[in-house]
Protein backbone atom coordinates (compact mmCIF):
# COMPACT_ATOMS: atom_id res chain seq x y z
CA UNK A 1 0.00 0.00 0.00
CA UNK A 2 1.47 3.39 -0.86
CA UNK A 3 2.30 6.21 1.78
CA UNK A 4 0.83 8.76 -0.06
CA UNK A 5 -2.46 8.68 -0.54
CA UNK A 6 -4.37 9.84 -3.71
CA UNK A 7 -5.14 13.23 -2.26
CA UNK A 8 -1.47 13.86 -1.29
CA UNK A 9 -0.39 12.52 -4.59
CA UNK A 10 -2.46 15.59 -6.41
CA UNK A 11 -1.23 18.08 -3.63
CA UNK A 12 2.63 16.63 -4.49
CA UNK A 13 2.27 16.73 -7.99
CA UNK A 14 1.02 20.26 -8.19
CA UNK A 15 3.93 21.53 -5.64
CA UNK A 16 6.45 19.83 -7.59
CA UNK A 17 5.08 20.62 -11.32
CA UNK A 18 7.62 22.38 -13.46
CA UNK A 19 10.75 21.49 -11.47
CA UNK A 20 13.76 23.94 -13.67
CA UNK A 21 16.52 21.29 -12.82
CA UNK A 22 16.75 17.36 -11.96
CA UNK A 23 17.02 16.21 -8.66
CA UNK A 24 18.91 13.10 -7.08
CA UNK A 25 17.67 11.59 -3.58
CA UNK A 26 20.32 9.61 -2.45
CA UNK A 27 18.29 7.00 0.38
CA UNK A 28 20.56 5.08 2.74
CA UNK A 29 19.32 1.92 4.22
CA UNK A 30 20.47 -1.09 4.98
CA UNK A 31 20.19 -5.08 4.59
CA UNK A 32 17.38 -6.10 7.32
CA UNK A 33 15.76 -1.97 6.76
CA UNK A 34 15.97 -0.24 10.12
CA UNK A 35 12.89 1.71 11.87
CA UNK A 36 11.53 4.00 9.16
CA UNK A 37 13.94 2.73 6.72
CA UNK A 38 11.83 0.84 4.48
CA UNK A 39 9.39 4.08 4.71
CA UNK A 40 11.80 6.14 4.16
CA UNK A 41 12.52 4.08 0.86
CA UNK A 42 9.18 3.96 -0.24
CA UNK A 43 8.85 7.76 0.18
CA UNK A 44 11.83 8.74 -1.99
CA UNK A 45 10.38 6.77 -4.07
CA UNK A 46 6.69 7.83 -4.33
CA UNK A 47 8.15 11.41 -4.79
CA UNK A 48 10.27 10.21 -8.01
CA UNK A 49 7.06 8.77 -9.48
CA UNK A 50 5.27 12.15 -9.30
CA UNK A 51 8.06 14.07 -11.14
CA UNK A 52 10.02 13.20 -13.44
CA UNK A 53 13.06 15.45 -12.63
CA UNK A 54 13.40 13.14 -9.98
CA UNK A 55 15.54 10.23 -9.49
CA UNK A 56 16.15 7.98 -6.79
CA UNK A 57 19.80 6.01 -5.87
CA UNK A 58 19.47 3.41 -3.02
CA UNK A 59 22.29 2.77 -1.04
CA UNK A 60 23.31 0.25 1.79
CA UNK A 61 25.12 1.82 4.48
CA UNK A 62 27.38 -0.51 4.79
CA UNK A 63 27.63 -1.99 1.52
CA UNK A 64 27.99 1.62 0.03
CA UNK A 65 30.77 2.71 2.05
CA UNK A 66 32.49 4.86 0.19
CA UNK A 67 29.21 6.84 -0.82
CA UNK A 68 28.22 7.07 2.37
CA UNK A 69 31.37 8.26 3.39
CA UNK A 70 32.00 11.04 0.61
CA UNK A 71 28.06 12.18 1.73
CA UNK A 72 28.98 12.22 5.71
CA UNK A 73 26.01 9.29 6.00
CA UNK A 74 26.49 8.26 9.51
CA UNK A 75 23.41 7.06 10.34
CA UNK A 76 19.78 5.56 8.74
CA UNK A 77 17.60 6.12 7.47
CA UNK A 78 18.86 9.04 5.53
CA UNK A 79 18.35 10.74 2.40
CA UNK A 80 20.90 13.36 0.68
CA UNK A 81 19.19 15.81 -2.17
CA UNK A 82 21.66 16.68 -4.90
CA UNK A 83 20.69 19.12 -7.37
CA UNK A 84 21.36 19.37 -11.35
CA UNK A 85 24.63 16.95 -12.15
CA UNK A 86 24.78 15.54 -8.79
CA UNK A 87 25.33 18.57 -7.41
CA UNK A 88 25.92 18.76 -3.18
CA UNK A 89 24.42 21.17 -1.75
CA UNK A 90 24.40 19.83 1.20
CA UNK A 91 21.14 19.07 2.33
CA UNK A 92 20.03 16.32 4.52
CA UNK A 93 17.59 14.27 5.77
CA UNK A 94 18.28 11.46 9.12
CA UNK A 95 15.06 10.16 10.08
CA UNK A 96 11.77 10.04 7.86
CA UNK A 97 10.49 13.47 7.08
CA UNK A 98 6.94 12.23 7.52
CA UNK A 99 4.65 14.32 9.19
CA UNK A 100 5.20 18.40 8.96
CA UNK A 101 8.65 17.71 7.88
CA UNK A 102 7.41 16.45 4.38
CA UNK A 103 7.03 19.95 3.35
CA UNK A 104 11.13 20.53 4.20
CA UNK A 105 11.44 17.75 1.72
CA UNK A 106 9.40 19.46 -0.98
CA UNK A 107 10.94 22.68 -0.05
CA UNK A 108 14.20 20.92 -0.69
CA UNK A 109 13.43 19.47 -3.76
CA UNK A 110 12.60 22.74 -4.87
CA UNK A 111 15.75 24.42 -3.91
CA UNK A 112 18.19 21.51 -5.20
CA UNK A 113 16.00 21.89 -8.52
CA UNK A 114 16.69 25.92 -8.69
CA UNK A 115 19.46 26.31 -7.21
CA UNK A 116 18.01 29.03 -5.29
CA UNK A 117 18.38 29.17 -1.41
CA UNK A 118 15.18 31.90 -1.49
CA UNK A 119 17.65 34.02 0.89
CA UNK A 120 17.11 37.73 1.81
CA UNK A 121 19.26 39.76 0.22
CA UNK A 122 21.13 40.46 3.29
CA UNK A 123 21.20 37.20 4.55
CA UNK A 124 22.55 36.18 1.28
CA UNK A 125 25.52 39.15 1.49
CA UNK A 126 25.93 37.90 5.30
CA UNK A 127 26.75 34.38 4.15
CA UNK A 128 29.19 35.83 1.82
CA UNK A 129 31.71 36.24 5.24
CA UNK A 130 31.44 32.72 6.08
CA UNK A 131 34.74 31.29 5.80
CA UNK A 132 34.56 28.24 8.11
CA UNK A 133 32.45 25.00 7.40
CA UNK A 134 29.58 24.77 9.77
CA UNK A 135 27.12 21.52 10.45
CA UNK A 136 24.21 22.22 11.51
CA UNK A 137 21.78 19.56 12.94
CA UNK A 138 17.89 20.87 13.84
CA UNK A 139 16.24 18.27 15.82
CA UNK A 140 12.54 18.16 14.81
CA UNK A 141 9.99 15.32 15.79
CA UNK A 142 7.16 15.03 13.60
CA UNK A 143 4.47 16.70 15.33
CA UNK A 144 6.02 20.35 15.69
CA UNK A 145 4.39 22.51 13.88
CA UNK A 146 7.14 24.99 14.44
CA UNK A 147 10.14 22.84 13.39
CA UNK A 148 10.08 23.15 9.73
CA UNK A 149 10.75 27.06 9.76
CA UNK A 150 13.81 25.94 11.29
CA UNK A 151 14.82 23.06 8.87
CA UNK A 152 14.09 24.68 5.85
CA UNK A 153 15.83 27.84 7.03
CA UNK A 154 18.96 25.86 7.78
CA UNK A 155 18.69 23.97 4.34
CA UNK A 156 18.43 27.64 2.51
CA UNK A 157 21.79 28.84 4.06
CA UNK A 158 23.17 25.27 3.18
CA UNK A 159 22.37 25.95 -0.64
CA UNK A 160 23.77 29.57 -0.32
CA UNK A 161 27.00 28.62 1.36
CA UNK A 162 29.30 25.87 0.02
CA UNK A 163 30.48 26.04 3.80
CA UNK A 164 26.89 24.89 5.05
CA UNK A 165 26.03 21.15 5.30
CA UNK A 166 22.40 21.26 7.08
CA UNK A 167 21.06 17.83 8.47
CA UNK A 168 17.25 17.28 9.22
CA UNK A 169 17.70 14.80 12.78
CA UNK A 170 13.94 13.09 13.78
CA UNK A 171 14.81 13.33 17.45
CA UNK A 172 12.88 9.89 18.38
CA UNK A 173 14.65 7.70 15.88
CA UNK A 174 18.11 9.13 17.09
CA UNK A 175 17.65 8.88 20.86
CA UNK A 176 21.67 8.72 21.40
CA UNK A 177 22.28 11.91 19.97
CA UNK A 178 19.24 13.76 21.48
CA UNK A 179 20.67 12.62 24.80
CA UNK A 180 24.00 13.40 23.81
CA UNK A 181 22.80 17.12 22.58
CA UNK A 182 20.28 17.57 25.60
CA UNK A 183 16.86 17.85 22.94
CA UNK A 184 14.19 18.30 25.57
CA UNK A 185 12.29 20.61 23.31
CA UNK A 186 12.42 21.18 19.46
CA UNK A 187 13.43 22.60 17.25
CA UNK A 188 16.46 22.66 19.03
CA UNK A 189 19.79 23.73 16.84
CA UNK A 190 23.38 22.74 17.43
CA UNK A 191 25.93 24.02 15.01
CA UNK A 192 29.38 23.09 14.71
CA UNK A 193 29.02 21.24 18.70
CA UNK A 194 29.47 24.73 19.83
CA UNK A 195 26.34 26.87 19.66
CA UNK A 196 23.13 25.62 20.25
CA UNK A 197 19.21 27.47 20.51
CA UNK A 198 15.54 26.04 20.71
CA UNK A 199 12.92 27.44 19.03
CA UNK A 200 12.40 28.58 15.28
CA UNK A 201 14.34 31.97 15.07
CA UNK A 202 14.11 34.57 12.47
CA UNK A 203 16.29 33.90 9.55
CA UNK A 204 18.52 37.24 10.53
CA UNK A 205 19.06 35.97 14.17
CA UNK A 206 19.71 32.17 12.75
CA UNK A 207 22.58 34.17 9.97
CA UNK A 208 23.92 35.43 12.97
CA UNK A 209 24.55 32.26 15.04
CA UNK A 210 25.73 30.86 11.82
CA UNK A 211 28.15 33.31 11.47
CA UNK A 212 29.31 32.97 15.14
CA UNK A 213 29.65 28.87 14.15
CA UNK A 214 31.95 29.70 11.61
CA UNK A 215 34.15 32.10 13.33
CA UNK B 1 5.42 2.75 15.21
CA UNK B 2 2.92 5.06 14.74
CA UNK B 3 1.16 5.17 11.69
CA UNK B 4 2.70 8.14 8.91
CA UNK B 5 0.82 11.27 8.30
CA UNK B 6 1.99 13.34 5.20
CA UNK B 7 1.69 17.30 4.82
CA UNK B 8 1.94 19.02 2.23
CA UNK B 9 1.69 22.44 3.56
CA UNK B 10 4.79 24.80 3.29
CA UNK B 11 3.17 27.26 5.03
CA UNK B 12 4.98 29.81 2.65
CA UNK B 13 2.80 31.58 0.52
CA UNK B 14 3.08 34.88 -1.36
CA UNK B 15 5.05 37.93 0.17
CA UNK B 16 3.63 40.85 0.93
CA UNK B 17 4.37 44.42 -0.70
CA UNK B 18 6.00 46.68 1.47
CA UNK B 19 4.38 49.87 1.56
CA UNK B 20 1.71 49.21 -0.22
CA UNK B 21 -2.01 50.60 0.88
CA UNK B 22 -4.38 47.00 1.31
CA UNK B 23 -8.08 47.18 1.94
CA UNK B 24 -7.88 45.24 4.93
CA UNK B 25 -3.94 43.58 6.85
CA UNK B 26 -5.61 40.19 8.77
CA UNK B 27 -3.42 39.71 11.62
CA UNK B 28 -2.81 35.94 12.79
CA UNK B 29 -3.86 32.78 10.72
CA UNK B 30 -5.29 30.89 13.10
CA UNK B 31 -8.80 29.45 12.85
CA UNK B 32 -10.23 33.36 13.09
CA UNK B 33 -7.62 35.15 10.68
CA UNK B 34 -8.02 31.81 8.43
CA UNK B 35 -11.65 32.07 8.13
CA UNK B 36 -11.74 35.90 7.94
CA UNK B 37 -9.32 35.80 4.89
CA UNK B 38 -11.98 33.42 2.71
CA UNK B 39 -14.39 35.97 3.65
CA UNK B 40 -12.11 39.04 2.34
CA UNK B 41 -11.14 37.17 -0.53
CA UNK B 42 -14.57 36.46 -1.63
CA UNK B 43 -15.48 40.72 -1.52
CA UNK B 44 -12.52 40.83 -3.60
CA UNK B 45 -10.98 42.88 -0.88
CA UNK B 46 -7.43 43.62 -1.55
CA UNK B 47 -6.11 41.22 1.21
CA UNK B 48 -2.80 40.66 3.41
CA UNK B 49 -2.83 38.10 5.36
CA UNK B 50 0.45 38.02 8.00
CA UNK B 51 1.51 35.65 11.06
CA UNK B 52 4.13 33.56 12.45
CA UNK B 53 2.35 30.66 11.61
CA UNK B 54 -0.51 29.00 9.64
CA UNK B 55 -3.07 26.75 11.88
CA UNK B 56 -2.57 29.33 15.34
CA UNK B 57 -3.31 27.05 18.73
CA UNK B 58 -5.02 24.44 16.07
CA UNK B 59 -1.54 22.87 15.48
CA UNK B 60 -0.82 22.20 19.23
CA UNK B 61 -4.31 20.58 19.50
CA UNK B 62 -3.85 16.86 18.71
CA UNK B 63 -7.21 15.48 18.17
CA UNK B 64 -10.06 17.59 17.47
CA UNK B 65 -13.78 15.94 17.99
CA UNK B 66 -16.14 19.31 18.05
CA UNK B 67 -15.26 21.03 15.33
CA UNK B 68 -18.36 20.33 12.99
CA UNK B 69 -18.24 18.08 9.77
CA UNK B 70 -15.16 16.34 11.05
CA UNK B 71 -16.09 13.46 13.94
CA UNK B 72 -12.46 13.46 14.29
CA UNK B 73 -9.67 15.15 13.03
CA UNK B 74 -6.42 16.22 14.05
CA UNK B 75 -5.15 19.41 14.85
CA UNK B 76 -2.54 20.25 11.73
CA UNK B 77 -5.04 18.29 9.57
CA UNK B 78 -7.64 21.10 10.31
CA UNK B 79 -5.21 23.60 10.03
CA UNK B 80 -4.27 22.56 6.42
CA UNK B 81 -7.81 22.30 4.94
CA UNK B 82 -8.06 25.58 6.43
CA UNK B 83 -4.63 27.03 4.85
CA UNK B 84 -5.68 25.03 1.71
CA UNK B 85 -8.90 27.18 1.53
CA UNK B 86 -7.44 30.23 1.58
CA UNK B 87 -4.60 29.37 -0.71
CA UNK B 88 -7.42 29.13 -3.46
CA UNK B 89 -7.73 33.15 -3.41
CA UNK B 90 -5.36 35.81 -4.84
CA UNK B 91 -4.40 37.17 -1.43
CA UNK B 92 -1.15 38.18 -0.05
CA UNK B 93 0.47 35.83 2.61
CA UNK B 94 3.21 36.45 4.80
CA UNK B 95 3.98 33.84 7.00
CA UNK B 96 6.63 33.91 9.39
CA UNK B 97 6.46 37.78 10.37
CA UNK B 98 5.11 39.17 13.27
CA UNK B 99 3.69 42.27 14.06
CA UNK B 100 5.17 44.86 16.73
CA UNK B 101 3.19 47.87 16.15
CA UNK B 102 -0.52 48.80 15.06
CA UNK B 103 -1.33 52.64 14.89
CA UNK B 104 -3.17 55.47 13.06
CA UNK B 105 -1.48 56.96 9.63
CA UNK B 106 -3.97 59.52 9.17
CA UNK B 107 -7.37 57.95 7.92
CA UNK B 108 -5.59 55.09 7.65
CA UNK B 109 -3.95 52.51 9.98
CA UNK B 110 0.28 51.73 9.84
CA UNK B 111 1.54 48.10 11.00
CA UNK B 112 5.40 47.44 11.58
CA UNK B 113 6.87 43.90 12.12
CA UNK B 114 9.47 42.37 13.87
CA UNK B 115 11.70 42.48 10.72
CA UNK B 116 11.10 46.12 9.98
CA UNK B 117 8.85 46.04 7.21
CA UNK B 118 5.66 48.78 7.30
CA UNK B 119 2.58 48.11 5.72
CA UNK B 120 -0.79 50.11 5.80
CA UNK B 121 -4.03 49.29 5.31
CA UNK B 122 -7.82 50.63 5.45
CA UNK B 123 -9.00 48.16 7.66
CA UNK B 124 -7.35 45.86 9.88
CA UNK B 125 -8.27 42.71 11.76
CA UNK B 126 -6.47 41.40 14.72
CA UNK B 127 -6.73 37.52 15.12
CA UNK B 128 -3.84 37.12 17.11
CA UNK B 129 -4.95 34.23 19.29
CA UNK B 130 -3.17 33.57 22.76
CA UNK B 131 -0.15 31.70 23.71
CA UNK B 132 0.24 29.50 27.07
CA UNK B 133 0.86 31.22 30.86
CA UNK B 134 3.41 30.17 32.17
CA UNK B 135 3.57 29.33 36.18
CA UNK B 136 5.97 31.60 37.07
CA UNK B 137 7.44 29.75 39.76
CA UNK B 138 11.71 29.18 40.48
CA UNK B 139 13.48 27.33 37.87
CA UNK B 140 10.73 27.25 35.42
CA UNK B 141 12.43 30.05 33.35
CA UNK B 142 15.63 28.51 33.75
CA UNK B 143 14.69 24.97 32.70
CA UNK B 144 13.20 26.29 29.45
CA UNK B 145 13.83 23.05 26.45
CA UNK B 146 15.72 21.61 29.46
CA UNK B 147 12.85 19.44 30.05
CA UNK B 148 9.83 22.45 30.77
CA UNK B 149 7.39 22.67 28.03
CA UNK B 150 4.69 24.57 26.86
CA UNK B 151 4.03 22.40 23.40
CA UNK B 152 3.12 19.08 24.56
CA UNK B 153 1.90 18.00 20.68
CA UNK B 154 5.73 18.81 19.59
CA UNK B 155 7.83 17.50 22.60
CA UNK B 156 6.02 14.96 24.20
CA UNK B 157 7.99 12.16 21.59
CA UNK B 158 10.97 13.36 23.51
CA UNK B 159 9.98 11.49 26.80
CA UNK B 160 9.41 8.36 25.47
CA UNK B 161 9.65 6.01 28.70
CA UNK B 162 10.32 9.12 31.06
CA UNK B 163 8.33 10.26 34.41
CA UNK B 164 6.45 13.76 33.85
CA UNK B 165 4.42 16.06 35.14
CA UNK B 166 1.25 17.96 33.15
CA UNK B 167 0.39 20.89 34.95
CA UNK B 168 -3.26 21.85 34.85
CA UNK B 169 -6.61 19.57 34.75
CA UNK B 170 -8.15 21.55 31.91
CA UNK B 171 -8.90 20.45 28.64
CA UNK B 172 -5.34 21.04 27.51
CA UNK B 173 -3.54 19.46 30.65
CA UNK B 174 -6.45 16.19 29.56
CA UNK B 175 -5.02 15.92 26.05
CA UNK B 176 -1.39 16.68 26.92
CA UNK B 177 -1.62 14.12 29.23
CA UNK B 178 -3.83 11.46 26.65
CA UNK B 179 -0.72 12.12 23.86
CA UNK B 180 2.06 11.03 26.63
CA UNK B 181 0.03 8.10 28.20
CA UNK B 182 1.71 5.72 25.20
CA UNK B 183 4.35 7.83 25.12
CA UNK B 184 5.80 8.37 29.07
CA UNK B 185 6.66 5.74 31.94
CA UNK B 186 4.79 7.72 34.57
CA UNK B 187 2.35 10.61 34.44
CA UNK B 188 1.73 12.43 37.50
CA UNK B 189 -1.23 15.64 36.89
CA UNK B 190 -1.09 18.73 39.20
CA UNK B 191 -3.97 21.10 39.71
CA UNK B 192 -4.73 23.58 42.05
CA UNK B 193 -8.64 22.33 42.33
CA UNK B 194 -9.85 19.60 43.94
CA UNK B 195 -10.36 17.76 40.41
CA UNK B 196 -10.64 17.38 36.56
CA UNK B 197 -12.15 20.49 34.95
CA UNK B 198 -11.70 18.54 31.58
CA UNK B 199 -14.74 17.00 29.18
CA UNK B 200 -15.64 13.65 30.60
CA UNK B 201 -14.53 11.83 27.19
CA UNK B 202 -10.73 12.74 27.88
CA UNK B 203 -11.24 11.77 31.80
CA UNK B 204 -12.88 9.04 30.87
CA UNK B 205 -9.61 7.63 28.70
CA UNK B 206 -6.96 9.03 31.09
CA UNK B 207 -8.93 7.20 34.10
CA UNK B 208 -9.14 3.96 31.94
CA UNK B 209 -5.12 3.85 32.31
CA UNK B 210 -5.45 3.54 35.65
CA UNK B 211 -1.74 3.46 38.14
CA UNK B 212 -0.27 4.80 35.08
CA UNK B 213 -1.48 8.24 36.02
CA UNK B 214 -1.25 10.14 39.94
CA UNK B 215 -2.69 12.99 40.22
CA UNK B 216 -2.10 16.09 42.84
CA UNK B 217 -4.91 18.03 43.27
CA UNK B 218 -5.67 20.54 45.52
CA UNK B 219 -1.58 21.31 45.02
CA UNK B 220 0.18 23.92 43.45
CA UNK B 221 3.83 23.61 42.20
CA UNK B 222 6.53 25.32 44.57
CA UNK B 223 9.36 24.74 42.73
CA UNK B 224 10.81 22.90 39.66
CA UNK B 225 14.43 21.45 40.54
CA UNK B 226 17.26 20.81 38.24
CA UNK B 227 20.77 22.17 37.20
CA UNK B 228 21.20 21.34 33.50
CA UNK B 229 17.90 19.39 33.42
CA UNK B 230 14.89 19.14 34.91
CA UNK B 231 15.19 16.89 38.06
CA UNK B 232 11.80 17.02 39.67
CA UNK B 233 9.11 19.26 41.01
CA UNK B 234 7.81 20.40 44.40
CA UNK B 235 4.15 20.23 45.06
CA UNK B 236 2.04 21.08 48.21
CA UNK B 237 -1.24 20.96 48.94
CA UNK B 238 -3.07 24.67 48.54
CA UNK B 239 -3.62 26.23 52.00
CA UNK B 240 -0.61 24.22 53.65
CA UNK B 241 1.10 20.51 54.64
CA UNK B 242 3.78 18.97 53.95
CA UNK B 243 5.67 19.30 50.33
CA UNK B 244 6.02 16.51 47.99
CA UNK B 245 8.85 15.84 45.85
CA UNK B 246 8.21 14.01 42.73
CA UNK B 247 11.24 12.43 40.31
CA UNK B 248 10.19 13.55 36.84
CA UNK B 249 12.14 14.37 33.63
CA UNK B 250 9.36 16.37 32.02
CA UNK B 251 6.95 19.25 33.46
CA UNK B 252 4.07 20.05 30.84
CA UNK B 253 2.67 23.52 31.61
CA UNK B 254 -1.13 23.65 30.41
CA UNK B 255 -2.00 26.37 33.08
CA UNK B 256 -4.29 28.68 30.54
CA UNK B 257 -3.62 30.74 28.10
CA UNK B 258 -2.79 34.56 27.63
CA UNK B 259 -3.83 36.89 25.09
CA UNK B 260 -1.02 37.99 22.15
CA UNK B 261 -2.52 41.44 22.30
CA UNK B 262 0.68 43.33 23.20
CA UNK B 263 0.64 45.28 19.20
CA UNK B 264 -2.72 46.79 21.01
CA UNK B 265 -1.71 48.02 23.99
CA UNK B 266 -2.25 51.51 24.14
CA UNK B 267 -4.34 51.75 21.06
CA UNK B 268 -7.27 49.91 21.39
CA UNK B 269 -9.13 49.24 24.85
CA UNK B 270 -8.58 45.67 26.31
CA UNK B 271 -10.07 44.19 29.29
CA UNK B 272 -8.47 43.16 32.62
CA UNK B 273 -7.23 39.81 31.22
CA UNK B 274 -5.23 42.03 28.09
CA UNK B 275 -8.06 40.87 26.06
CA UNK B 276 -9.11 43.01 23.24
CA UNK B 277 -13.05 44.71 23.80
CA UNK B 278 -15.33 43.81 20.65
CA UNK B 279 -19.03 44.46 20.51
CA UNK B 280 -21.23 41.97 19.01
CA UNK B 281 -20.05 42.96 15.27
CA UNK B 282 -16.45 42.37 16.69
CA UNK B 283 -15.68 46.59 16.17
CA UNK B 284 -12.49 47.52 18.52
CA UNK B 285 -12.79 50.48 20.42
CA UNK B 286 -11.43 52.12 17.12
CA UNK B 287 -13.56 52.46 14.03
CA UNK B 288 -11.92 50.31 11.07
CA UNK B 289 -9.74 48.19 13.64
CA UNK B 290 -11.84 44.98 14.22
CA UNK B 291 -10.91 41.78 16.23
CA UNK B 292 -11.76 38.16 16.21
CA UNK B 293 -10.83 34.78 18.57
CA UNK B 294 -9.38 34.18 21.14
CA UNK B 295 -7.12 37.33 21.61
CA UNK B 296 -11.24 38.94 22.30
CA UNK B 297 -13.28 39.12 24.95
CA UNK B 298 -15.45 36.77 23.36
CA UNK B 299 -16.41 33.95 25.91
CA UNK B 300 -15.02 30.23 25.02
CA UNK B 301 -12.18 29.48 23.49
CA UNK B 302 -13.33 27.21 20.43
CA UNK B 303 -12.05 26.82 16.98
CA UNK B 304 -15.60 26.31 15.77
CA UNK B 305 -16.22 29.69 17.67
CA UNK B 306 -13.19 31.45 16.37
CA UNK B 307 -13.69 30.51 12.78
CA UNK B 308 -17.44 32.15 13.15
CA UNK B 309 -15.67 35.20 14.88
CA UNK B 310 -13.53 35.90 11.87
CA UNK B 311 -16.43 35.56 9.22
CA UNK B 312 -18.07 37.82 11.28
CA UNK B 313 -15.15 40.15 11.50
CA UNK B 314 -14.49 39.72 8.03
CA UNK B 315 -17.94 40.98 6.90
CA UNK B 316 -18.20 44.09 9.75
CA UNK B 317 -14.90 44.82 7.91
CA UNK B 318 -15.99 44.76 4.03
CA UNK B 319 -19.25 47.33 5.35
CA UNK B 320 -16.92 49.31 7.17
CA UNK B 321 -14.88 49.57 3.92
CA UNK B 322 -18.15 50.20 1.42
CA UNK B 323 -18.95 52.83 3.92
CA UNK B 324 -15.66 54.57 3.67
CA UNK B 325 -15.03 54.17 -0.61
CA UNK B 326 -13.49 57.56 -1.53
Amino acid sequence: MPLLDENVRNEVRRELAGLPGAVKLLVFTQEFECDYCAETRSLAEELSELSDRIEVEVHDLLGSKAVAEKYGIDKIPAIAVLGEGDRDYGIRFFGVPAGYEFSSLLEAIKMAASGDSGLSPEAREALKGLKNPVHIQVFVTLTCPYCPMAVQLAHRCAVESEHVRADMVEASEFPHLANRYGVYAVPKVVMNERVSFEGALPEKAFVDHLLEAGR
Amino acid sequence: MAELKFLVSTGLGRALKEGHLYDLVIVGAGPAGLTAAVYAARKKLDTLLISKDVGGQTLLTSDIENYMGYHYISGKELAAKFEEQVMKYPIDIAVGEEVVSLGRAGEDFALTTASGKGIRARAVIVATGKRSRPLNVPGERELVGRGVSYCAVCDAPLFAGKDVAVIGAGNSGATAVVDLLVIANRIYVVDIMPGWRADPVLVERIEAAGEKVGTFFGHEVVRIEGRDRVEGIVVRPRGGGAEVKLPVQGVFIEIGLIPNSDLAKGFLELNEAGEIVVDCRCRTSVPGVFAAGDVTNVPEKQVIIAAGEGAKAALSAYAYLIGQRR
